[in-house]
Formats: C-alpha cells, sequence, structure tokens
C-alpha cells in the first residue's frame, strides 16, 4: 500500500479535508465515501453513464474519472450545491412535474447536465439537447420525459423573463 | 508527497526525472478507468492540468501553423476559431465519448495513450503533425509518423513529457469520418481522415492496423489522377484502393472484413464531400 493522502477540496464553495486517502480514489468515492455527499452516483466507473456528473472549474465532467487528489485547487460544484437551502431548481421541480424520474439513479446526473447546458444556451434546439444529454443514461425513461422536463424549463425560463 | 501538480514544465521534467515510476495524467479518461478496474495501481501521480503552456493554443496564420498545448480539451477543438482552422480536427472532437469526456480529455492523453481507434490520431497523421516532447534536459520534435509505433506504443521516452502538437494548416477542404455501434459515446470500428493541401489529398486511417496507416498508395494514385477529374467512379476506386492499404484485425469491436469495407466506404465519401466543395 502507497503513502496516504491529506488534502484540502473546495466543493460548492467551502474547503473540506480529505484525511489518510489513497492517492488512485475517484472525485466520486471521495465525495460519497469520505464527505457524505452521496448525491453524485456512481454506475459504471468508467465515464460512460454520467450519473457521477460534477462540474469542475465549470466544465461539466464525470467525477468517476478524475483523481480525487489531482483537483486540490479546482472549485467543485455537486448536485447538493444547486440549492444549498433544500429546495428544488427548477430543473430539479420540472423533472418532478414531467415524470421524468423512475429510480431515480440517473437523476442527479442528468439535472447536472441539464443546469449545464441551460446555462450555456438559453434556448438550445432538439439537437443540441440530445447532444448535451447524450452522456447521461437513463434506462428507465426511454428520455421521452427527460426531454419533456428540459422543454418546460426553457418555456418557464421564457415566460418569466418576458 | 505522491501527487504532483506542477504549474510549469520545467517542474514537471524535474519532477519526472526525480520520480521515474511516476504515472502522468492530463484529464484522466483514460487513466482513471484503469485505476478504477484496478488494472493499475499508481503510487506517485503527476498531474499536468496546471501547466499554463500546456493549455495553451494559438493560430499562426502567418507561419500557417496552429500549436495546440497537451492539456486543451476536446471541447475547446470543436467550436470557434480552431474549429474553422482545422476542421478535420473539431470533426474528430466531436465524435468523442460525451460532452463529459470532452471536457476532460486531451490530445496529450490520446498521444499518451495512443490507441489506433484514439480519434485524434488520424488527423494528426492526415496534417503531418509534429509532437513536442520534453524531458529535464533535452527538448525535440518528432513527425506524427514517427511518433506512433504500435498498438497503444509510441517512440515518447520514460522520462518525456508531451507539451503538445504542431499542426500544419491546409490551404483545401480537410474532414473526418467514423465508423461505431451508435452515435454517442462509441470507439471507431474504422475511421478515416482526408486532407487536400496544394491540389493533393492526403489519406489517414484509424482503427484498422495496429498504429494509423497513411495511405500512401491510395494518395499517389489519386494525385496522379488530379482532383479534378474525380467522378463518383473515380471515388469507388479510391476507396477500393484504400480498403487495400488497410490491415485490420478481428477484435470485440467489429470484424477485419467489416472494418475494411467501412474504411473504403469512408475514403470514398470524404474524397466526394472534399471535391464537391
Ligand atoms: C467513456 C469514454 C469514452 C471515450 N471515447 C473516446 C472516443 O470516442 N475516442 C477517443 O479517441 N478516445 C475516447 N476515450 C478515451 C480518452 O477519453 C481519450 O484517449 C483522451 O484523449 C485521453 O485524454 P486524457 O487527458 O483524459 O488522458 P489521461 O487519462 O490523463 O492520460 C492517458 C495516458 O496518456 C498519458 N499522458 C497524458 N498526458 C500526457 C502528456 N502530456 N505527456 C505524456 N503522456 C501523457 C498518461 O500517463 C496516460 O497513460 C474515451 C474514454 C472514456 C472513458
Ligand atoms: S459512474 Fe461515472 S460515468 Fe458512470
Ligand atoms: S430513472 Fe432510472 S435510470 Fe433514469
Amino acid at each position: 500500500m502507497s503513502e496516504l493522502e491529506h488534502y484540502t477540496l473546495t466543493i460548492n464553495g467551502e474547503d473540506r479535508h480529505v484525511s489518510d486517502a489513497w492517492i488512485g480514489e475517484s472525485l466520486l468515492y471521495v465525495l460519497r465515501e469520505r464527505l457524505g455527499l452521496p448525491g453524485s452516483k456512481g454506475a459504471c466507473e468508467q465515464g460512460e453513464c454520467g450519473s457521477c456528473t460534477v462540474y469542475v472549474d465549470n466544465a461539466a465532467v464525470c467525477s468517476c474519472l478524475i483523481m480525487a487528489a489531482t483537483a486540490v485547487g479546482t472549485q467543485i460544484a455537486t448536485v447538493e450545491g444547486l440549492n444549498q437551502d433544500g429546495s428544488l431548481t427548477d430543473v430539479q421541480q420540472a423533472f418532478v412535474s414531467e415524470g421524468a424520474v423512475q429510480c431515480g439513479f440517473c437523476t442527479p446526473g442528468l439535472v447536472m447536465a441539464v443546469h449545464h447546458l441551460l446555462d450555456h444556451n438559453e434556448t438550445p434546439n432538439e439537437q443540441e439537447i440530445k447532444e448535451a444529454l447524450s452522456g447521461n443514461i437513463c434506462r428507465c425513461t426511454g428520455y421521452g420525459r427527460i426531454f419533456a422536463a428540459v422543454d418546460s424549463v426553457i418555456s418557464i425560463r421564457k415566460s418569466t423573463a418576458s | 508527497m505522491p501527487v504532483f501538480i506542477p504549474s510549469s514544465l520545467t517542474d514537471a521534467t524535474r519532477l519526472l526525472s526525480n520520480n521515474p515510476s511516476a504515472h502522468l495524467v492530463t484529464g484522466g479518461t483514460d487513466l482513471m478507468v484503469e485505476v478504477n478496474f484496478n488494472h493499475r495501481h499508481p503510487e506517485t501521480v503527476i498531474s499536468l492540468r496546471k501547466i499554463p503552456e500546456f493549455q495553451h493554443w494559438n493560430i499562426d496564420n502567418k507561419s500557417g501553423v496552429v500549436h495546440i498545448g497537451s492539456s486543451v480539451p476536446y471541447a475547446t477543438m470543436e467550436h470557434g476559431e480552431l474549429a474553422q482552422a482545422l476542421p478535420a480536427l473539431a470533426e474528430a472532437a466531436r465524435t468523442v465519448g460525451s460532452p463529459q469526456i470532452r471536457a476532460a480529455g486531451s490530445l496529450g492523453g490520446n498521444l499518451g495513450t495512443c490507441s489506433p481507434a484514439g480519434d485524434s490520431l488520424p488527423v494528426l497523421s492526415a496534417l503531418n503533425a509534429i509532437v513536442h516532447l520534453h524531458s529535464e534536459t533535452t527538448s525535440r520534435s518528432v513527425p506524427f509518423a514517427e511518433f506512433m509505433v504500435g498498438p497503444k506504443r509510441n517512440s515518447r521516452l520514460p522520462n518525456e513529457i508531451i507539451s503538445g502538437v504542431t499542426i500544419p494548416l491546409t490551404n483545401g477542404w480537410q474532414g473526418y469520418a467514423k465508423v461505431g455501434v451508435r452515435n454517442a459515446m462509441v470507439i471507431s470500428v474504422a475511421s478515416v481522415c482526408l486532407a487536400i493541401h496544394d491540389g493533393n489529398v492526403r489519406v489517414a486511417l484509424g482503427s484498422v492496423g495496429p498504429t494509423i496507416i497513411r495511405g500512401s498508395e491510395s494518395e499517389a494514385w489519386i494525385n496522379s489522377v488530379g482532383l479534378e477529374n474525380v467522378t463518383p467512379s473515380v471515388a469507388q476506386e479510391f476507396g477500393e484502393r484504400v480498403r487495400a492499404e488497410s490491415r485490420p484485425i478481428d477484435d470485440h469491436r467489429s470484424t477485419a472484413e467489416y472494418r475494411r469495407h467501412a474504411v473504403g466506404v469512408l475514403a470514398t465519401r470524404l474524397l466526394l464531400r472534399g471535391v464537391q466543395r
């Protein structure tokens, strides 16, 4: 066994200390198993399902593919940080209202991907939505309800903006 | 300390010579899959993501070249100025994995892994890219053709780090096409990059041999025919010739026979796209 690591990560704006960690641990593992942040889900641990999506320095990435100890000095945002007062964001609310959640395992990753898309593109077309969510796999819904949720956020944001 | 995050090339190469068994990591999209599945157990890691010159890219129209640092993510190549300068690289970048993979994955990692299925590699081959390598005491620049020497094998020495690539601009059409089992998140079964410069065609093939294959005989043939004489049947013959230059194998992703077929179809298609412009 190699030397154990001690380091500090900045997660949802807060400094979180990690001690006695093995350097090969993924950010996903550290979030869930060491820091009590189980919102990011792990299904494949090989970058294919997107259920572990977090933002690192504003880029949406798979936390299972980031070596946690190398993320020192970055700004990490997880699904827990979307709305720290515990209320639902408009995207989360739309997932509930549109029935886009069945088993819910893919939901945190999809919610992160949808927020990321809409933060960068207020009016994505169908193709852009599909591309933006192509890294998130859902085994239950068949995606129809998920796209309906995205469309509903877009139109609600549009109507409240005007 | 077993994890290093150097902020300059000098520090990084020094760290690597002092820790010869260290694993280099940029985006982690190849390395972490191996770590998660216990195929690798790194004890020392040098993360290259904080080195400013590795994150940098620029288009030098005067010298007719583009420099791309080894840590620049695919996402940066997909749109904007880089995509305009190097459309084939943008097309290849857009086919990599998913948005999450493209936000992290890099050319340094694609070159480091050097899989025959690496999507940037046929582009680097067809565009005659130069790979820059540095150790603590040396710097050298090697043409891509001399860099990749086998499946997952390259001529990087253990004490060297890839800082980036220099890609000459072309003055004609360029494009990339790939066949996989579905659209998103797919490793290629066969891929082709075709580029036209000074009226001459260059073609490089991915996933159909131990390295990226330059279709030199097909290039010589089509250039003797002349681009102005390309008809659908000429393009068809070009595809047949490309197919004959491929050396695919059967594996879990596809059969050699299908790969040979696919690479020919892609070459025909790209040539027609290239001349229709
Ligand atoms: C779900 C998924 C889908 C994928 N789809 C594709 C795809 O469609 N097409 C494709 O081509 N690839 C694909 N990949 C593979 C991978 O994303 C690419 O190869 C990517 O370019 C790797 O870049 P990275 O920075 O993440 O590499 P890392 O994992 O950081 O490094 C990869 C290797 O290169 C070495 N290395 C990294 N940087 C340097 C450097 N500067 N100098 C020397 N050595 C270095 C590392 O030591 C390591 O051995 C996929 C991966 C996943 C997980
Ligand atoms: S657990 Fe990270 S992508 Fe599947
Ligand atoms: S709701 Fe079950 S995987 Fe998406």
